[in-house]
C-alpha cells in the first residue's frame, strides 16, 4: 500500500490539535477537539483502504456497468462506507454534547467541566490555615 | 434458529420506535418494554441451548457472504452473556417501573423506555456481532443510549457527570475507529473470523501494536486500571436502575470485547498475557483501596466494580481453559451480583433519603428484608462460601495456582487480599447503614426532580425486583456445576479459534 504523505501529515495535525483541545477545561473546546480527532480517525480509515481509484461498483466503462468484484484500479468501497457511518455517529454525539454544554450554561453560567464531587469535598475539608499562610493559594 | 439470531438486536430497536409512539400511554409503554425483553430472554435461552448442543449459530446479514458482509455469531460465550444480560435488563426494568410508578412524576419517564430498549439492542449487538466495525457501531448504539440515560434528570450533578462520561467514552470511540482503520490497513478485512486468519501473516510487532490499541479501547469501556477513573465519578449520579445496568452490563461488554479480540485475533501473544496479569493485580488492588475510603454508598460500589474487573482480567491473562472458564463464570456472577447491590443501594436511598454512610444507620431494625437483600449479594461479592462469588473466585485461583508462574501466583495473592478488603468494605457498609442507632429520614433534597427519595418505605415492586435479582445470584450457586461445565466448554471454544473461523467462513 502506498501512503500519501500530505494526508499522513494532516492526520497527525488533526490528532495533535484535537488532543490539545481535548485537554481544555471548557466543554465547547473539548467538543471541537473531539470533532477534529474524529476527522483524523476517519481520514485514517479512508487511507486504510489503499490508494484512490475509479468509483467502485460502477466500472470504468461508464455509469450503469456493475462490477461484482472490485476490479483493477477501483477504489475500495468498504472504508468509505465505514467512514460514512463513523461521520454520522460523531455528528449525532457532537450534537448531544453541544446540548449538554448548553444545559450546563443554563444551569451554571459556564460550560466548564466540573471537578469530581469527592475531590471537591476533600478540597473543602482541607485545613483552611494552608490558604492563609500561602498567599498564592488564594489567587 | 438462524431466523431468531438477529431478533435480540432488531426487536428492542423496533420496540424502541413503538415506545416513542406510545409515550402518551405509560401503561402501554411499560407493557411493550417488558414484553420485548421477555421475548429477547426466551430467544437468548434458545440460542444458548442450540449453541451448546450444535455449536455456533451464524447469520450473514443481507445475504452477503462472510468477509464482505456483516455476520452475527452466537457461540457459547455470546449466547451465555446474552442470556444473563437479558435477564438482568428485565429485572432492572421491573425495578425501574416500580420506582417510576410509585413516584407518579411524569417527566423523563417517556424517554426512559425507548433509551433503555436501545441500550438493550446495543448490548445484544455487541455480544453477537462477528465484525469489528459492527462492534464499534454496537458500542455507539449502547453508549448513545447511555448518554441520555445518565443525564436523564438534567440537573447540575447529572450534567457534570455526563460531561466526563460522554467525553471519555467518545475519546475511546475515536481510538476504536483508529484501531479498526489500522486493522483494516494491516489485513484488508474487519470481519473478525477473516482477520483472525490474516493476522497470522502480519509481523509480530505490528500484531502486538494492534492488540494493545484494542486493549486500550476496550480497557476504557471495561474500566481497567489506568483508565478507570471516569467510572466512579460518573456512575453514582444516575438514577439507581440506570447505574445498576451500567455497572452490571456496560463494563462487562468491554470485558467481553477484550476476551473475544484477544483470544480470536491475537492468540499466543505472551507479552499481552503478562501485561493483563499485571493490569489485573493493579485493577483489583487500586479499585478496592478506592472503595474503602468512600462515604457514599453508590461511589463505594462503583469502586468495587472497578476492582472486580481485575478478576476477569486475571482469568484472561492466564490464557488457559481453566482460567478463561473462571473468567467467564466470574463475569456471569459479577453482572448479577453487582447489579443487585446497586438496586439495593437504590432501595436504601429511597428509604433513608441519603446514600451517605455517615448519615444513615440502624436500618436493619427498620427494614429487615432490605438488610437481608443487601447481605446476600454483599457476602457473595466478597467471596464467602457457598455463594457464587466464592465459587467463581475458587475457579480462578485454582487456575492461577495450577499455572504456577510468578505473575500468576502474585495475582492469586492480590486476589485474596482484594477479596478480604472487599469483605471489609461490605462490612463497613453493613455496620454504618444497617447497624447502629437508627437515623432520621433525610427529606428529599430536590422534590422537583424525577427521583423521589426519603419516603421511609419502598414500593413492593422495587423490593420484589431486587429479591428476584438476589434469587438469581443464589441460583448461580445452585447450578454452579453445570454452569462451570458450560463456561469450560466456552473457554475451550475461545482457545480453539479455528472453530469460530470455520463457523463463520464455511
Amino acid at each position: 500500500m502506498t501512503g500519501n504523505l500530505t494526508l499522513a501529515l494532516l492526520m497527525g495535525l488533526l490528532y495533535g490539535v484535537g488532543t490539545y483541545l481535548l485537554l481544555q477545561r471548557t466543554l465547547t473546546r473539548v467538543v471541537v477537539g473531539l470533532g477534529l480527532l474524529a476527522h483524523g480517525a476517519n481520514l485514517l480509515l479512508l487511507q486504510a483502504g489503499g490508494p484512490p481509484g475509479v468509483a467502485p461498483f460502477v466500472g470504468p466503462e461508464g455509469a450503469g456497468v456493475v462490477v461484482t468484484s472490485f476490479g483493477e484500479g477501483t477504489a475500495d468501497p468498504l472504508p468509505q462506507a465505514m467512514v460514512l457511518t463513523a461521520i454520522v455517529i460523531s455528528f449525532g454525539v457532537t450534537a448531544f454534547l453541544l446540548a449538554l454544554a448548553f444545559r450546563s450554561w443554563v444551569l451554571t453560567g459556564d460550560d466548564e467541566v466540573r471537578d469530581d464531587v469527592e475531590d471537591a469535598r476533600v478540597a473543602r475539608e482541607r485545613p483552611q490555615e494552608q490558604a492563609h499562610t500561602d498567599p498564592e493559594a488564594e489567587l | 434458529m438462524r431466523v431468531l439470531l438477529p431478533l435480540p438486536v432488531a426487536l428492542p430497536l423496533l420496540a424502541a420506535g413503538g415506545s416513542v409512539l406510545l409515550s402518551r400511554w405509560q401503561r402501554a409503554q411499560r407493557a411493550l418494554s417488558v414484553l420485548t425483553l421477555v421475548v429477547v430472554l426466551a430467544i437468548a435461552v434458545a440460542l444458548l441451548v442450540v449453541a451448546d448442543r450444535d455449536g455456533a449459530t451464524v447469520v450473514q446479514l443481507g445475504g452477503w457472504a462472510a468477509p464482505a458482509g456483516i455476520s452475527l455469531v452466537a457461540d457459547r460465550l455470546s449466547a451465555l452473556l446474552l442470556v444473563v444480560s437479558a435477564s438482568v435488563l428485565l429485572v432492572v426494568l421491573l425495578y425501574a417501573i416500580g420506582q417510576g410508578a410509585a413516584d407518579g412524576r411524569r417527566s423523563a419517564v417517556a424517554v426512559f423506555h425507548p433509551c433503555y430498549l436501545v441500550l438493550g439492542a446495543g448490548i445484544a449487538m455487541a455480544f453477537l456481532t462477528g465484525d469489528l466495525f459492527n462492534l464499534f457501531v454496537a458500542f455507539e448504539v449502547m453508549l448513545v443510549a447511555s448518554y441520555v440515560l445518565i443525564t436523564l434528570d438534567g440537573g447540575s450533578a447529572q450534567v457534570r457527570a455526563g460531561m466526563t462520561y460522554v467525553v471519555v467514552s467518545l475519546l475511546s470511540s475515536v481510538l476504536f475507529v483508529t484501531a479498526v482503520g489500522l486493522v483494516y490497513a494491516a489485513t484488508g478485512t474487519v470481519n473478525m473470523a477473516d482477520a483472525a486468519g490474516r493476522l497470522q501473516d502480519v509481523p509480530e510487532g505490528l500484531r502486538l501494536a494492534l492488540a494493545l490499541t484494542l486493549l486500550v479501547v476496550f480497557g476504557v469501556k471495561a474500566a481497567i486500571f489506568p483508565v478507570f477513573s471516569w467510572l466512579p465519578d460518573s456512575y453514582p449520579t444516575a438514577p439507581s436502575p440506570v447505574t445498576a445496568v451500567f455497572a452490571g452490563l456496560l463494563t462487562k461488554v468491554g470485558v467481553y470485547a477484550v476476551l473475544r479480540t484477544q483470544t480470536l485475533l491475537f492468540p499466543g501473544l505472551g507479552a499481552v498475557a503478562d501485561l493483563l496479569l499485571v493490569l489485573a493485580v493493579l485493577t483489583m488492588v487500586v479499585g478496592v483501596l478506592g472503595a474503602l475510603v468512600q462515604d457514599d454508598l453508590k461511589r463505594l460500589l462503583s469502586f468495587t466494580v472497578v476492582s472486580h474487573i481485575g478478576y476477569m482480567l486475571l482469568g484472561l491473562g492466564l490464557a488457559s481453559t481453566a482460567g478463561l472458564a473462571g473468567a467467564i463464570l466470574y463475569t456471569v456472577h459479577h453482572i448479577v451480583v453487582q447489579t443487585t447491590l446497586f438496586l439495593v443501594a437504590g432501595l436504601v436511598e429511597r428509604r433513608t433519603g441519603t446514600s451517605s454512610l455517615a448519615r444513615s444507620g440502624g436500618l436493619q431494625r427498620a427494614a429487615p428484608v432490605l438488610a437481608l437483600l443487601y447481605l446476600l449479594p454483599a457476602l457473595s461479592l466478597a467471596g464467602i462460601p457457598p455463594l457464587s462469588g466464592f465459587l467463581a473466585k475458587l475457579g480462578l485461583i485454582q487456575a492461577a495456582t495450577s499455572d504456577g508462574g510468578v505473575l500468576a501466583l502474585g495475582a492469586v495473592a492480590a486476589a485474596l487480599v482484594t477479596s478480604l478488603l472487599t469483605l471489609y468494605a461490605m462490612a463497613k457498609v453493613w455496620s454504618s447503614v444497617f447497624w447502629g442507632t437508627p437515623s432520621e429520614v433525610v427529606p428529599d433534597p430536590d422534590p422537583e426532580d424525577t427521583l423521589e427519595v426519603g419516603t421511609a418505605r419502598t414500593p413492593r415492586l422495587m423490593t420484589g425486583a431486587t429479591a428476584l435479582a438476589v434469587a438469581g445470584g443464589l441460583a448461580i450457586t445452585v447450578v454452579a456445576g453445570p454452569l462451570y461445565g458450560l463456561t469450560s466448554r466456552a473457554a475451550d471454544d475461545l482457545l480453539t479459534p479455528s472453530r469460530y473461523v470455520e463457523a463463520v467462513l464455511p
